[in-house]
């Protein structure tokens, strides 16, 4: 199972979902594609057009920079991170 | 007995100010939508559902819905986004309006959206193809700045007329439901080379006269006009404001000759004219003006007021309404003639917009 840690700006969003999710994926792709199968419009929040990865939105897997194509490992660590930016 | 709710959309969510017809006290309850950025929040009297267009940097944009006056929030941007594989991207909601059992979306890049279910599903209605709209998509072609429908205006009594502001180029009239377009901007000035002879002209705000639709006016990039033709035919009718700029404008509910906008300094301030801050009003369609400030900050006031910023109620004595982009929003239910500061300290606002509830 991989861990998947979300920015405290989701959970407001949709209602049950939690900071923290384990689930089995190949993918950083198919991991949020679960999420969003259980609360519907969750991948618009982090994936716009292109398909890609939202310009203020990074993704980590085990500590490296990650795409929707990483691959995941039974034991990953997925960080999802809000980009500094704001005011 | 009546209430008065203004929807109020600022860079840091949205907010609701009520009061009852009398309009004197007024309760700030807020902020909304999680604090996101709010481009333009209405009321739709129709549903009595609350609507907020947003976009935050981090997830995109959506838009927000409230079934209980805002007491509960969700939101949604099922279907609210161009084909992955095409080359329109999403990058703001711009605008809302509320009409005919639907809501529009003014997007950038541009694009209308419509939503027949109170805004929990959204599908593209139009790109305003014209002989320009390749040109308006392509940032190489575009004067600087984001381009999108800024506004969407729908027709009274018509479901498949409407007018939309595409920024930067045009004021559009369709009477197809979105199929075609007609560039409404004969008589318009523009202060820079345009290519095509119909178009490329900066328009700012839109209204029309409830009392007689052939009645409307706009606030341009250039000048303040007015058209006597239902949009066919404008002219200009600065002379006596301050300035030929601003973004906000009201018409009065009930008398088509009378008129209200917020000239501001058109460089980078775009703020009102030598920190003293007023309204202006016609009485005769713009052949002259008058400078409303009773109530209003006369030293040291810089505010500015942008395109959905001023609006009013329809009320037997209408009461006119703006907010700033310092948070502040005024109110006068004499006409303008006296302002009273009902909130003080709001995020800076994008849109002000208001509707009697029963």
């Amino acid at each position: 199972m991989a861990d998947v840690y979300l920015p405290s700006t989701l959970p407001p969003l949709f209602p049950g979902l939690p900071r923290r999710i384990e689930l089995d994926a190949p993918t950083v792709d198919d991991a949020i594609r679960q999420i969003d199968e259980r609360w519907p419009g969750f991948r618009d929040r982090l994936v716009e057009g292109g398909p890609a990865i939202r310009p203020h939105i990074h993704f980590y897997v085990d500590q490296e920079r990650a795409g929707l194509g990483t691959r995941l490992e039974p034991r990953s660590r997925v960080d999802v991170i809000a980009a500094i930016s704001g005011g | 007995m009546s209430q008065v709710l203004l929807v109020v959309g600022t860079r840091k969510g949205c907010f609701v100010l009520e009061s009852d017809g009398d309009r004197r006290d007024w309760n700030v309850r807020g902020p909304f939508c999680e604090g996101w950025p709010v481009y333009h929040a209405l009321y739709d009297t129709d549903s009595g559902n609350i609507y907020a267009a947003a976009a935050s940097e981090w997830h995109g944009a959506t838009v927000w819905r409230s079934l209980d006056r805002g007491e509960t929030w969700t939101q949604s941007s099922e279907g609210l986004g161009y084909a992955d594989d095409g080359d329109l991207k999403m990058s703001k909601v711009s605008s809302l309006s509320a009409a005919h059992g639907r809501l529009l979306a003014g997007a950038e890049q541009a694009g209308i959206f419509e939503s027949r279910d109170d805004g929990a599903t959204w599908k593209l209605l139009s790109t305003l193809d014209h002989p320009a709209s390749k040109d308006w998509n392509d940032p190489d072609k575009q004067p600087p700045g984001h381009l999108g429908v800024s506004a969407t205006i729908p027709h009274p009594d018509d479901a498949e007329r409407f007018w939309a502001i595409v920024q930067g180029y045009s004021l559009f009239e369709t009477a197809d439901d979105g199929k075609t377009w007609t560039a409404r901007n004969n008589g318009l000035r523009a202060e820079w080379p345009r290519e095509y002879d119909d178009i490329g002209f900066c328009v700012h705000k839109f209204v029309y006269s409830p009392t007689d639709m052939s009645r409307m006016y706009q606030q341009n990039h250039c000048g303040m006009h007015r058209s006597d033709d239902g949009g066919h035919s404008w002219t200009e009718i600065t002379e006596g404001l301050p300035s030929d700029f601003g973004f906000a404008a009201a018409v009065h509910p009930h008398d088509k000759d009378t008129f209200y906008v917020v000239p501001v300094d058109p460089g980078h301030a775009r703020t009102m004219h030598d920190g003293k801050a007023a309204v202006w009003r016609t009485r005769d369609a713009g052949s002259s003006w008058r400078r409303l400030h009773e109530g209003l900050p006369q030293s040291d006031a810089y505010l500015g007021v942008l395109r959905e910023g001023m609006t009013n109620d329809a009320l037997d004595s209408p009461g006119f309404y703006f907010g700033t982009s310092t948070g502040q929003v005024f109110a006068s239910c004499d006409e303008g003639d006296s302002w009273k500061e009902i909130a003080s300290y709001l995020p800076a606002i994008s849109s002000v917009e208001v509707a009697v509830v029963d």
